[in-house]
């Protein structure tokens, strides 16, 4: 007998190129039939007008343990990812301590595992305590179950740093990811542009991203090794992506929501819950970004969910400290920029949230509704109207820019090997 | 008090920027100044318009006139103030902006006149505060009273900003004066010409409404006003242009420039002057120059200010 039965539900599995009326059927925590399921369940559940579809992956999740649980934990960060429909969370290791050992990366998965909510799969740091100096120990994080390297927050700076961290994670044929952010050109508080100049606030230049991916794409096309951008925010840097992976350069990226909805417009409120590194972007950079999710250049989708406290926010804008919140509105928010606009269908934008994230953190076509796989599913109702309220979030924070926003869709059910984690 | 704009009604409890307001308002502001100035030259040089209300003067930054002009309005309008500058403060014990004014206002303060090295500070304390707040210069953002005193001190000169040209001359990148005087020079009607190295002048100023030329020579005889800004010796040293020899050279006003400028070209500077750098003592203190005129002005402008604000509500 089946665990779980999903009846009736649009089943998107792009893995199996599957996108039709069906029902998936789950037991012993694994997917063992997607189609016409036969059979009771202990748990039948009616997903009539809604989507049935592999659980969500973010790779791109701050969870803010250790070092600063006021502002997030693993298990907030877990349930806030469950109720927006997430099974899968990446979490980046910019914590107090840095996630640079074996030790860290067993922290991170133990703390998961107790919040026995969501999937927490840890990124280890590229270098030693992100000081970008010294190769962090990337073969024992990667057998103690950490998935990719970044030192997210900032970029590798050394060119010869980043040049032995590609050859060395090449070896491992891991990803490394990349926030790409030139350091000579960073220290402003918002998008260098008319707004910035008209505000009066120092501008981080679109060249200080365009910069270090520039010379990654160099390296990663002489190492051959697997690299990854994180939050592409400007219109250069998807066509710097587009040129390299028409070379066969092995490069993939992910673009978050805001950077796909909201522009530097909004920072003329001096209000911080806006600012973000990298920062919100011209028109014409969102407008970019979009076409490149579109024709594939960007592989995925990741929301930079960074929680940072209340008391933080309330500071100047150049003081305040960069983030904002997303996981339990992600996918609403996509559907507005992407599906709205009619540049994706939904089996495309969940290929995006599953298949393609799954390639760049695993490698293993994991993702899927096949038959054996995980039990990681996500219910979501597509037509469903609703109100962003910071203050109904399972996460600690509340420094999300949609606050009041009336968005369409929301997943209503997620399943996390074969256990209903929400609602 | 006589009224002479008509029907107008100011509705606004603060001024933190020109951004926000109307031509309309703009002028109204410059008319009530008018009806200030004269208080000025009167033996008795007080009104009670503002009795029995405090004025918080929250100097973060350093300050010298536009403090000292704020403290006297507030006086001359009969109103009580308080200080704090943040060397006096518990700001260097790391308490937040937001905190500190909070603090300040539960003393009973009516109206918060704020000099903030953070742009939009203002702008944050305005929604949180629920006395009025007052702009008195806010990072490289705006100084809006600084700027309509400049404009007021044009009107009185020139009968009016309608087509006039006005160069501004300097550190625009940095300069929260410039921002403010592009603001209301173009809501009257003036054109405004951006002067200065492209390190200190960014390209996207000109979405505010205004010209940019690299060379002062270029534009001394086409316009009516010269806002000489004050090059900031802090910014030697940061690789925005190579030497104090050389900007002086380019961008200095000296008599030989002067010489090509229209005869009864006005002469502006915020001060603090900076003589023999960006202005030489002869034009500073030539026939053209009305740089003492803007500090008396800066007295009546921040009483119509600061008597606006009190009667505002929104």
């Amino acid at each position: 007998m089946n665990d779980i039965l999903i009846q009736n539900g649009r089943v998107i599995d792009p893995a199996n190129g599957r996108d039709e009326i069906a029902d998936v059927a789950i037991a012993k925590g694994k997917i063992v039939k997607a189609g016409t399921a036969a059979g009771k369940a202990t748990e039948v559940i009616d997903a009539k007008g809604k989507i049935v579809c592999p659980g969500l992956i973010d790779i791109h999740v701050h969870c803010r343990e250790p070092g600063h649980e006021e502002e997030e934990t693993i298990a907030t960060a877990s349930a806030s990812a469950v109720a927006g429909g997430f099974t899968t969370i990446c979490a980046m290791p910019n914590t107090h301590p840095p996630q640079d050992n074996e030790t860290a990366i067993q922290y991170v998965l133990q703390r998961g595992a107790e919040a026995g909510l969501a999937r927490v799969l840890p990124i280890g740091c590229i270098t030693k305590a992100r000081e970008g100096a010294e190769l962090s120990e990337m073969g024992l994080m990667l057998s103690a179950g950490a998935v990719a390297f970044s030192d997210d927050g900032d970029g590798v700076a050394s060119t010869s740093v980043m040049y032995r961290a590609l050859q060395y994670a090449g070896m491992l044929d891991v990803a490394l990811m990349q926030h790409c952010q030139n350091g000579d050109l960073s220290g402003g508080a918002m998008n260098s542009g008319a707004v910035a100049v008209r505000l009066g606030l120092r501008g981080i230049a679109s060249a200080g991203e365009e910069l270090m991916l520039q010379r990654d794409l160099v390296l990663a096309e002489r190492t051959g090794a697997r690299y990854h951008v994180q939050h592409v925010s400007a219109a250069w840097s998807v066509e710097l992506i587009r040129q390299a992976k028409a070379r066969g350069v092995r490069v993939t990226a992910e673009a978050t929501p805001h950077h796909l909805l909201l522009t530097d417009a909004a920072c003329a409120s001096f209000d911080p819950v806006y600012k973000v590194n990298p920062p919100l972007r011209s028109a014409a950079d969102v407008e970019a970004l979009r076409a490149g999710v579109a024709d594939g250049t960007i592989n995925c989708l990741a929301t930079d969910h960074a929680p940072q406290s209340a008391e933080e926010k309330e500071l100047e804008f150049a003081l305040a400290p960069f983030g904002m919140i997303s996981l339990e509105c992600a996918v609403a928010l996509y559907a507005k920029a992407l599906i709205d606009t009619h540049l994706l269908d939904w089996p495309d934008l969940i290929a995006k949230m599953t298949l393609n994230p799954a390639a760049i953190i695993r490698g293993d076509g994991s993702g899927s509704l096949s038959f054996g796989a995980d039990a990681d599913v996500t219910i979501i109702d597509p037509k469903k109207r609703w109100t962003v309220r910071a203050d109904k979030f399972q996460s600690k924070s509340r420094n999300c820019p949609y606050e009041g926003w009336k968005l369409k869709g929301k997943p209503v059910a997620t399943i996390v090997g074969g256990e209903v984690k929400k609602p | 008090m006589t009224r002479t704009a008509g029907e107008f009604v100011w509705k606004r409890k603060h001024l933190v920027g020109l951004d926000e307001l109307s031509g309309e308002e703009i002028t109204y502001i410059l008319d009530t100044a008018e009806s200030f100035r004269e208080v000025s030259t009167r033996s008795i040089k007080k009104v009670p318009a503002l009795r029995g209300k405090v004025v918080g003067l929250l100097f973060f930054e350093d300050s010298t006139r536009t403090r000292m002009s704020f403290e006297l309005a507030a006086s001359r309008l009969s109103a009580d103030t308080v200080l704090l500058t943040s060397k006096g403060s518990s700001v260097t014990k790391g308490e937040t902006t937001l905190d500190t004014v909070r603090n300040v206002e539960a003393m009973g303060v009516d109206i918060f006149v704020i000099r903030h090295g953070q742009s939009g500070a203002p702008h944050m304390l305005a929604q949180k505060v629920s006395a009025s707040i007052i702009n008195a210069g806010d990072g490289s953002h705006e100084h809006p009273t600084q700027a309509l005193l400049d404009i007021f001190t044009i009107r009185r000169r020139l009968g009016g900003l309608s087509g006039l040209r006005v160069a501004i001359v300097g550190d625009i990148a940095h300069s929260r004066v410039a921002r403010s005087n592009i603001i209301g020079l173009r809501k009257l009607g003036a054109e405004v010409v951006v002067v200065g190295p492209p390190t200190l002048v960014p390209a996207a100023i000109t979405a505010m409404g205004c010209e940019i030329s690299h060379s002062l020579d270029d534009v001394l005889a086409e316009v009516d006003v010269i806002n000489m800004l004050r090059i900031q010796f802090e910014r030697f040293g940061s690789g925005l242009f190579p030497s104090v020899r050389e900007y002086s050279r380019l961008y200095g006003l000296n008599t030989e420039r002067m010489a090509r400028c229209r005869k009864d070209v006005l002469i502006m500077h915020p001060g603090p002057m900076n003589r023999g750098v960006e202005i030489t003592s002869e034009v500073a203190d030539g026939p053209n120059n009305c740089i003492l005129q803007q500090v008396t002005n800066g007295l009546a402008i921040r009483m119509a200010v600061l008597y606006l604000v009190s009667q505002g509500t929104e």
